[in-house]
């Protein structure tokens, strides 16, 4: 082929042409060609020393034998190593002494929230606020009490679960069949007056007396250490409507809260007893060592 | 001038026609190499060039000066500003550059840049981006061609070049030399030079995101940061390649700039440029002499091409290649001084005003061109981001509050009606000593009080008193509390500084209650 020169710009064609369009052949440095060489031979060394190739199930694996789930066990482990020292002072510290170290409990309630979002959130919901049936943790209202031990307690050996032997434990009677529609009705509306929601009325104040205070404590104050619920504030695990108050008389539910002592280990369930505490309605501790016992309330 | 130009001379349009290509083709096409003739493969080698350096020649003239000016004055800045100290008291770094990426602070003399302030420099990034619009708009490439890093580094370079292995020829010369002990030696030599200038760039870029003289004991006693001796090998690895070997290469192939800058130059910017109908036809001293109608000014010396730092030759006309440094301009005028023809062969003009003087017009200064709509608007808008930015850092407070209310739960209700909700405050205090600072409600009924977890429930109250260290943000997780029976929606929350200055700064920000979603 002959030479060719393009005559306002003095430059060569390349020969090719397409509908009389002609390319012109305006050449590249050749370092650049080099590059383009260095690069592929990078490729290769890369297939050869990192996973490359994608096979059926894996990749190959390269000579280096290195992975990203390598990396993250690796990271992990250097993280642990980081912690180590503080969780082996949480684990070292009573819970009950946490708070007099406030940096240990911002340790503690941080690890806690971690822990929370993994264990916790699927019944007590992501900002620990519940939903009916499944108490609310950032609230002053505790059924079974809200000092720190109290919730170690709680989450080391759970709420009615069967598995564990000195797990919380109680029941309200179903008074389906012993009351009428009538005195449910009453009974409801005193429930309801010990908050100021509604009349206070005799029949009522009297089946309360008979069947109830026992548990709930005669103005409905509840009984932490049987875990019987106040009756006489705002908070309301089931509802605090006349017709779900009654509801809950005549045939009540009951929740179940699984023991995480054996699947947690006791530094995580210290920490997330710090958490649980730190959301805003934690208790101090009361002058008097609280003695949670099991309390089983035999149906009347 | 002009008019006594065209006295000597018959008008440029009529007697010198445009430039015959296809003769000048034939008569530089025999000179080609070879090289070119074979390339009849597709693969063949004329697809790719062979690298070739520029040796350009030593020139002296104004821009030359200007080069030399600017070079120093760039160098220093870049290799002493951080080395200047300047006392800001107890609590904080006494380097008066520094860019603090661990506690994420940016310290620049009296200022002091916070994360959340971000817009200042997003701001001198916006002035940056319009002053490059501004410049080019008015001064072509100039920032090619004086300023840029590349074209500094490779101009220093050239002068180690220079200083090593003499001017132009003697380069070429002894490149093309073969490898005897004195060219090893002079080459060791002057590659050595190279990479203590590298070296010298790199450690001073870390200089500015530590503070100077402890990295410095620490990077010579070994025990500095891994990523300092990877940031000085990598700049320093760049700089010797970048600006010893690859030098216009860069320019030309691999820098974007170009071609933005290209995209924003039009008919009225400034660029070097050579005047074609006052140049052609070239010839010599002798060829004119003899022939004086048929001979331009250009006395084809080939010193213009022979001082370009990037190896073009700028009576090809406009190019990628051309920085617009002005050495050709330099060279021309230094020839035309000998020849006894008037300066600005080579000059910097608009193409509007090459237009106009190819017809006759006479030559304009050149700075006339500057003042027009364009550059007018851009200085506008570039001068009014500069005046906001600094009625905004004049004004600026040293105290800061921001609020974000729990959104899960929004609000908590808690056993005797009362609602609760909880507020993470970011408290900033950006002077360099701690401050007791007032957190107060503004907005909310009678009986609202605010605790937090340290100052604890018992101690609740609608105003509390916080410490916040120097220079330190201290995070908050405050409650409020609003008795039952009591309402809100949208309250505030009012920092104020204990101190004589009293700054203060308030949040707005939100009350949730139950059923008032």
């Amino acid at each position: 082929m002959t030479k060719r020169i393009d005559e306002p710009t003095g430059t060569e064609f390349v020969g090719h042409e397409w509908d009389g369009i002609e390319e012109l052949n305006t050449p590249l440095p050749r370092w650049w060609l080099y590059t383009f060489y260095a690069t592929i031979l990078f490729a290769i060394v890369y297939v050869v020393l990192y996973p490359a190739w994608p096979l059926i199930d894996r990749a190959t694996a390269g000579t280096l034998g290195w992975s990203s789930r390598g990396d993250l066990a690796a990271e992990m482990r250097a993280a642990d190593a980081a912690r180590a020292d503080v969780v082996a002072k949480i684990a070292a510290t009573p819970i009950e002494a946490l708070p007099s170290d406030p940096q240990l409990m911002q340790a503690a309630v941080a690890g806690g929230a971690a822990a929370f979002k993994v264990n916790c959130v699927q019944c007590h919901g992501a900002g620990a606020a519940g939903s009916p049936g499944y108490p609310n943790l950032n609230d002053d209202d505790w059924i079974w009490g809200g000092t720190l031990t109290e919730i170690e307690y709680t989450l080391n050996h759970g709420i009615r679960w069967d598995g564990a032997a000195e797990t919380r434990s109680n029941f309200m009677p179903a008074f389906e069949g012993s009351f009428d529609r009538a005195q449910v009705n009453a009974l409801a509306g005193h429930v309801l007056s010990l908050s100021g929601k509604a009349k206070p009325n005799a029949t009522g104040a009297q089946m309360f007396a008979d069947n109830c205070a026992a548990c709930h404590g005669a103005g409905g104050e509840g009984l932490p250490a049987v875990g019987g619920p106040a009756l006489n504030d705002a908070i309301w695990l089931y509802g605090g409507s006349a017709a779900e108050i009654g509801k809950q008389i005549l045939a009540p539910r009951h929740g179940v809260m699984p023991a995480w002592q054996g699947r947690l280990d006791p530094v995580t369930i210290k920490m997330l007893a710090a958490y649980v505490h730190s959301r805003g309605g934690g208790q101090a501790p009361a002058p008097a060592a609280p003695q949670p016992e099991a309390a089983k309330v035999a149906a009347k | 001038m002009a008019d006594a130009d065209e006295l000597e001379r018959p008008a440029p349009q009529a007697q010198r026609p445009p430039r015959d290509w296809a003769a000048a083709l034939e008569t530089e096409g025999a000179g080609k190499p070879a090289a070119t003739a074979q390339g009849d493969g597709f693969m063949g080698s004329a697809l790719y060039e062979a690298g070739r350096t520029v040796h350009n020649k030593r020139i002296d003239g104004p821009f030359r000066r200007f080069k030399w000016a600017i070079m120093v004055i760039t160098l220093t800045i870049y290799y002493a500003t951080p080395w200047i100290r300047w006392d800001r008291g107890p609590y904080a770094p006494d380097q008066a550059v520094l860019v603090d990426l661990a506690n994420r602070r940016f310290y620049m003399f009296d200022i002091e840049i916070w994360p959340h302030e971000f817009y200042f420099v997003a701001g001198l990034l916006i002035m940056a981006g319009i002053g490059l619009f501004l410049v080019t708009s008015a001064v072509g490439r100039a920032w090619c061609g004086y300023a840029c890093p590349q074209t500094v580094w490779t101009d220093l370079f050239q002068h180690v070049d220079r200083f090593f292995d003499g001017d132009r020829n003697a380069r070429a010369r002894l490149d093309k030399a073969p490898w005897t002990a004195g060219k090893t030696a002079r080459r060791l030599a002057k590659w050595a030079v190279y990479l203590a200038i590298a070296f010298w760039t790199g450690g001073a870029w870390i200089m500015y995101f530590a503070d100077a003289p402890t990295l410095t004991r620490e990077f010579w006693s070994g025990t500095a940061d891994p990523i300092a001796y990877a940031t000085v090998a990598v700049l320093t690895g760049t700089t010797f390649w970048l600006g010893g070997f690859m030098r216009e290469q860069v320019c030309i192939y691999m820098c974007p700039w170009p071609r933005i800058q290209t995209a924003m130059l039009d008919e009225k910017s400034l660029i070097v440029t050579y005047k074609d109908w006052r140049g052609e036809q070239r010839g010599s001293l002798k060829k004119a002499a003899k022939n004086p109608d048929k001979y331009g000014d250009c006395i084809d010396c080939q010193l213009c091409v022979a001082v370009c730092p990037t190896g073009i030759d700028i009576r090809e006309g406009q190019q990628i290649g051309c920085i617009t440094c002005g050495l050709c301009i330099d060279a021309c005028d230094r020839v035309m001084k000998e020849t006894g023809r008037p300066r600005g062969l080579i000059d910097y003009a608009t193409l509007d005003q090459c237009d106009a003087e190819r017809a006759g017009a006479p030559a304009r200064p050149a700075w006339k061109a500057l003042l027009r709509p364009r550059t007018l608007i851009y200085f506008g808008v570039w001068a009014g981001i500069g005046a906001g930015l600094l009625f905004a850092l004049g004004t600026r407070t040293h105290t800061d509050l921001t609020v974000a209310p729990d959104r899960n739960p929004p609000f908590m209700l808690l056993k005797d009606g009362s609602v609760r909700n909880a507020y993470t405050l970011r408290l900033r205090n950006m002077e360099a000593r701690p401050r007791a600072m007032e957190v107060a409600l503004q907005g909310l009924p009678a009986g609202a009080v605010m605790w937090t977890d340290s100052i604890g429930l018992e101690n609740a109250a609608p105003t509390q008193t916080v410490t916040v260290r120097a220079n330190e943000t201290r995070v908050l997780r405050a409650y409020v509390l609003l008795p039952s029976g009591a309402t809100a929606s949208a309250f505030a929350f009012r920092l104020t500084a204990q101190d004589e200055q009293r700054e203060s700064d308030t949040a707005e920000t939100t009350f949730a209650m139950p059923g008032a979603e």
